[in-house]
């Protein structure tokens, strides 16, 4: 028997990532997945899958969720409220789901993507090796509208781990410090500059996006003005675009660019950037 | 060549051209060591992710200082042949641009022996070069919101050809209806970084 669930609303945005597709960036494709990967791992582990199975990403709230057979989902990343059936479903915790019955997740109060697994996986086809959703190059499941089938796989072999609490902190609100270290075009910028990337404190950009986060404060000048012939990134680059703005990259980010990079975001700390809500305040410092 | 930091799971080798960049890339991809999670090669340089718990940085950049680059005398490498129509409606203004005949202009971009030095601005966009191919051709003042996929175009000093519709600042040429990106083939790109590329006119 198929089993799967139904769009009601899809609220801001709603998508299928697993862990993403590797091993491309030299074709252009970049490995997009879920931004933040470890709410995806654990949410799979709550619910008994392995831990690269496709989940939804969820941006900020308003999605409701049906589905056609009982079952069992467990909400990561974003902290708000989530009801289903007039019960509360609490982060980070395996949840039965009756069939039929509606999950609707309100507007996140920490954090800006919830990651919601559900026991089985979602079974969309496999495109490039991932059914990750790549909102940039336009590869895998389109982002989910109302009224979409979402087909859900049998049931892992594996229990639903008997762990009453899962103790992870919910997303700081406060400001958020997150690990640097130098750029390849670090060289390009005066020492006012690198010294300013570190010291100011700055804050994240509405025009934002899983492509990249940007970041709003002082102009970062650039000694170097010549032109950069186009160069390979990485997730968590901070590329600085000629008004001197710095631009976070994100998992959907293009795979070659040809902005300077003054530092790179760790890879410990890559996952804190999918939870940064616009307006928030971040300080960077050198690891 | 110099090796430049990028963060803690990546460096950046950098070369002195476009030519020995490919050749680097193809020895690099040849001796590729556990560990190495993606090269991604690009106009002067080649990028190289680890994870760092398989191929720490500095085992990494000593691979990189120590791989001496394939020559393309040495290994030509697979030759691609793209069927082109050259009825593209930028054909004439660039000859014009080149001060060539429209036939002059079909000729040197058909018999040039191009190379694809990267993919990148979208999924399979090869850009090519050769050394036969001098033509500093501008890019159109302002971009087609919607350049059809399969369009042959050339842009500063590159030929390319567009695997899907997007928007497009290159001037095109002629078309092809070679299957440039398939999702459902291995590898997805029909061109890919070191291959040959002639474009063959379709009288």
């Amino acid at each position: 028997m198929t089993t799967s669930l139904t769009v009601i609303e899809p609220g801001a945005l709603l998508l299928i990532e697993d862990l993403g597709r590797a091993g491309l960036e030299h074709l252009g494709v970049g490995a997009s997945g879920a931004s933040d990967r470890r709410a995806l791992a654990l949410a799979n582990r709550l619910v008994g899958n392995p831990e690269a199975a496709a989940g939804l990403e969820l941006l900020i709230g308003g999605a409701q969720l049906v589905f056609d057979f009982p079952a069992w989902i467990a909400v990561t990343g974003a902290w708000g409220t989530v009801i289903a059936g007039g019960r509360s479903v609490e982060p980070h915790t395996a949840t039965r789901i009756s069939a039929g019955e509606s999950v609707r997740f309100g507007m996140a109060d920490r954090g800006l993507r919830y990651l919601v697994a559900i026991r089985g996986g979602v079974e969309v086809p496999v495109v490039l090796g991932s059914r990750s959703r790549d909102t940039l190059a336009a590869i895998g499941p389109a982002p989910l509208t109302a009224g979409d089938v979402v087909p859900v796989g049998s049931e892992p072999p594996s229990p639903i781990p008997g762990v009453d609490v899962v103790p992870v902190d919910p997303p700081g609100d406060g400001t958020i410090s997150l690990a640097v270290r130098p750029g390849p075009r670090a060289d390009w910028f005066g020492s006012a500059a690198r010294a300013a990337l570190v010291s100011d404190e700055w804050t994240v950009s509405p025009r934002s996006d899983r492509t990249g986060l940007r970041l709003e404060g002082p102009a970062l000048g650039r000694v170097i003005e010549r032109e950069l012939p186009s160069e390979g990134t990485v997730p968590g680059a901070i590329q600085v675009s000629s008004d001197g703005a710095p631009t976070v990259l994100g998992v959907d980010a293009p795979v070659t660019g040809g902005y300077p990079v003054i530092a790179v975001v760790i890879g410990r700390d890559l996952d804190a950037l999918a939870q940064l809500r616009p307006g928030q305040r971040v300080r960077l410092h050198y690891e | 060549m110099r090796v430049l930091p990028y963060g803690d799971r990546a460096l950046l080798a950098e070369y002195g051209d476009a030519e020995e960049t490919i050749a680097a890339y193809r020895a690099l991809e040849a001796t590729r060591p556990p560990g190495v999670v993606a090269l991604v090669p690009a106009a002067r340089t080649v990028l190289v992710r680890v994870e760092p718990t398989a191929l720490t940085l500095g085992n990494a950049e000593r691979w990189v200082r120590e791989t001496e680059p394939i020559e393309s005398e040495d290994d030509p490498g697979a030759l691609v042949v793209i069927p082109v129509h050259y009825d593209g409606p930028d054909l004439s203004d660039t000859a014009d641009l080149l001060g060539m005949s429209v036939a002059g202009l079909i000729a040197a971009h058909s018999a040039a022996d191009w190379r694809c030095g990267f993919v990148g601005f979208s999924p399979g966009f090869g850009y090519l070069s050769a050394a036969d191919w001098a033509h500093e051709v501008p890019r159109l003042a302002t971009s087609r919101p919607r350049v059809p996929a399969g369009s042959v175009a050339v842009a500063a000093g590159f030929a390319g050809v567009y695997p899907r519709e997007s928007p497009g600042g290159w001037r095109i040429l002629g078309r092809t209806d070679a299957d440039l990106w398939d999702v459902d083939r291995t590898p997805p790109a029909l061109l890919i970084p070191g291959a040959r590329v002639r474009f063959e006119a379709i009288p």
